[in-house]
């Protein structure tokens, strides 16, 4: 971004209020990052005629031209690999990696380079490059389509990784993303893609690397990120017309973890349940569980659960329902923490 | 204008250094060479049905054979037609259309022997068809209910992959199997592999390494590449400076483009590769040059990107109608088989409805199965513990 700019005169966007998509939300915070600053460059598959397979990135190259963004050659390796040399010449890639499946052949660069460089180099090179990352399964997909890859990179030392999970975020956190000096992967809720709500350009945005609590309870703390946001959303709604009070904190950082208000929430209401569209095993939602009992021992009334995906691979999409979890599978894991 | 080598291999006498970065004209010609391919093209039967000669590969074939191919053709394009439909009528998430590629699919296809192996990508349902794979099979995955349901041992045939260029590194192993197995050489029991994918693929680091594993080890691998022209949105001049077949001199082994649209071509070729290969003599990288005439898949747009004009240009060039032309002109197939071949369509295309509106959801407890080959604890109890949340949730309590 450049620092958002609170000036509604010089906003991007002209209305400061408007009702976005997820989608247009982040092509709306493209657009004004890269109008912000002439080194912010957009690469990757199909993202410049086509505006990518989601359009996050339509009208971009029509607008900032083809050296500004750029269509790639079909190579992920090359995507990030390049990037890196970019961000080496104070360029700020922003890389698109068409679906979370197709990360895999661009993992070696990130591991190896994208996330090291700074620390080998003591801080002479920095890689202020974003790799956006649609992810997460309910869209009735073929394979490799519907995963949900985070924790690889957040157990990846030198790596940010934050997931919006709204219009508002994806707005201002995409442009924070760019405006970040370190590497930052970008998780984007596919699922999520086309729901609407309403994004302030003048407000200010909160810092990227900080979680919310989106809904204020007391029987039992909710904590998530991405798609599984709205889920939660939906199942404190529907617990609270059982009479429960549940709260939701959206993590919207991954790496590093914002602890800080979930072990708030945690004392309070002395019972946590995750919730991740990721397997469990060695994943985030193990990583909070750990920390939540290491942190709130004392005040915790049952054992951390966790709902999430299960520890096989992305099932054929017939069977997704029954992999994702969903409204009763969290109502479900609150009911046993309650019944603890 | 200068062939392409001569620009991108500037000798001792040759132009100046600082002439070898090509314009991005030159580029495109020297990829699309144009009209029908450039001056390599190998091609057998003309888009007007012609018989022409090359002087390199030839093909004698018979009536029978020629109208197996039509026929075959024929029904994959009907088989793909209605897979479309049925993703349209809301019976498959998606499909992939194969429109146009049926003569590089059944060329390549029926040149493979039964004992021969084969590495697809995801578009290559007229080779499943070659290696005895009904199009029903190729449903599920479509729909939603398994990931491909053949047997890809029994028939040869690797299950599709998706992820671009993954296979070709797995079919160079697999070759180099064949090879350290013996079964390279002049006996009648030799194999060979053949790896499919596409023009937007060669960009991968996957295919350039199994181009260099594959020669390393002189294995028994042919490289089909088809070059549709399109990897979704991107013309492969987003891929390559350089025709795609030209690539294979550099890894030391020859390339070959052919008329993707040509079967006689497409089989000529593959034939002998393979052969080659069988021989020992492998690898080798087949460019067929082709058109992929639909959307990449049921999901995408290409008014977005690409002009009709050039779909106009292609419809010329169908690798069907030109077989038919020929099959007429030369009197080797009637009416009455064209219309048995359309019968027999149709026949194909409603088995293929039934079986998929008919296709079960697969129970839910499949996710566990056959994740691992041996025995897991861990995961077992997970299922266990799914199945009694599932049960009780079907007993209508959560
Ligand atoms: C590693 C990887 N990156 C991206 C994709 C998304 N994708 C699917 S098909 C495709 C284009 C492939 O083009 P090409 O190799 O020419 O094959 P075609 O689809 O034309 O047959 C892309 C980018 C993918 N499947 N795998
Ligand atoms: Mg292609």
């Amino acid at each position: 971004m450049a620092a958002p700019t609170m000036d509604p005169l010089t906003s991007a966007t002209p209305a400061a209020k408007q009702t976005l998509t997820v989608a247009k939300a982040i092509n709306n915070g493209l657009r004004a990052a890269m109008e912000a600053d002439p080194k912010v460059l957009v690469m990757g598959e199909d993202v410049g005629k086509l505006g990518g397979v989601f359009r996050i990135t339509d009208g971009l190259q029509k607008d900032f031209g083809e050296q500004r963004v750029l269509d790639t050659p079909l190579s992920e390796s090359g995507i990030i690999g390049t990037a890196v040399g970019l961000a080496i010449r104070g360029y700020r890639p922003v890389c698109e990696i068409q679906f979370e499946g197709f990360i895999f052949p661009g993992f070696d660069q990130i591991v190896s380079q994208v996330a090291k460089l700074h620390f080998r180099t003591q801080g002479r090179i920095k890689l202020p490059m974003v790799i956006r990352v649609p992810f997460g399964g309910g869209i009735g997909a073929v394979e490799h389509h519907s995963e949900s890859p985070e924790s690889y990179f957040a157990h990846t030392a030198g790596l940010k990784v934050v997931a919006c999970s709204n219009p508002a975020d994806a707005y201002w956190m995409i442009q924070q993303a760019i405006d970040s000096d370190d590497p930052v992967l970008f998780f984007e809720p596919k699922r999520r893609y086309y729901e609407k709500g309403e994004v302030d350009t003048t407000a200010a945005p909160a810092p990227l690397y900080s979680s919310r609590v989106l809904r204020t309870g007391t029987d039992a703390t909710l904590v998530t990120y991405g798609p599984m946001v709205r889920t939660s959303l939906d199942a404190a709604a529907a617990a609270e017309e059982e009479g429960r009070s549940l709260e939701v904190v959206d993590l919207r950082s991954l790496s590093p973890l914002d602890l800080g208000p979930v072990y708030e929430s945690v004392r309070r209401t002395g019972r946590l349940v995750v919730v991740t569209e990721a397997p469990s095993e060695s994943s985030i939602s193990s990583e909070i569980a750990a920390k939540v009992q290491q942190e709130c021992f004392y005040s915790l009334e049952a054992p951390v659960l966790r709902v999430t995906g299960f520890d096989t691979p992305y099932p054929p999409s017939k069977l997704e329902e029954d992999f994702l979890p969903d409204l009763d599978r969290v109502l479900h894991a609150v009911d046993r923490s309650l019944a603890w | 204008m200068s062939s392409p080598e001569k620009w991108t291999h500037p000798g001792p006498d040759g132009p100046p250094a600082t002439a070898a970065a090509p314009t991005a004209e030159q580029v495109i010609a020297g990829l699309k060479a144009t009209d029908e391919g450039g001056a390599d093209l190998v091609q057998l039967l003309t888009p007007e049905g012609e018989r022409v000669q090359h002087p390199d590969f030839d093909i004698d074939i018979s009536a029978e054979e020629l109208r197996g191919l039509y026929r075959d053709m024929v029904l994959v394009r009907r088989a793909d037609r209605e897979a479309n439909a049925l993703q349209r009528k809301g019976e498959l998430g998606l499909w992939v259309p194969l429109l146009g590629q049926e003569a590089a699919q059944i060329g390549a296809g029926r040149a493979l022997r039964p004992m021969d192996m084969a590495f697809p990508s995801y578009r290559e349902h007229g080779v499943a068809w070659c290696r005895g794979i009904q199009p029903t099979e190729i449903l599920g995955m479509f729909r939603g209910t398994d990931n491909g349901s053949w047997d890809p041992v029994e028939h040869r045939f690797h299950p599709y992959t998706i992820v671009i260029g993954n296979q070709v590194l797995n079919a160079a192993g697999y070759a180099m199997g064949q090879k350290f197995d013996g079964k390279v050489g002049d006996d009648a029991d030799s194999e060979a592999t053949m790896c499919f994918f596409g023009d937007g693929a060669t960009s991968q680091g996957d295919v350039h390494e199994g181009f260099v594993w594959a020669a390393v080890y002189d294995a028994p691998l042919v490289f089909f590449c088809q070059n549709n022209q399109w990897a979704i949105s991107e013309p492969t001049e987003r891929q390559s400076r350089l025709p795609l077949y030209q690539r294979a001199r550099g890894y030391g082994f020859p390339g070959i483009r052919v008329d993707g649209n040509d079967v006689l071509a497409t089989l000529a070729v593959s034939r002998w590769a393979l052969e080659e290969c069988r021989q020992g003599n492998g690898p080798i990288l087949i460019e067929a040059f082709t058109y992929r005439m639909d959307a990449h898949t049921t999901s995408d747009d290409p008014s977005r990107y690409r002009l009709s004009d050039e779909l106009e240009l292609w419809k010329l060039k169908d690798p069907i109608e030109r077989v038919k032309v020929y099959l007429v002109k030369q009197q080797w197939a009637d009416h009455a088989f064209f219309d048995s071949v359309e019968a027999d369509a149709e026949q194909l295309a409603i088995g293929m409805r039934d079986y998929c509106v008919n296709l079960p959801d697969p129970p839910a407890e499949r996710m566990f199965s056959q994740v691992y080959a041996e025995a897991n604890p861990v995961l077992d109890a997970q299922r266990d513990e799914f199945l009694a949340y599932h049960a009780g949730f079907a007993g209508g309590e959560h």
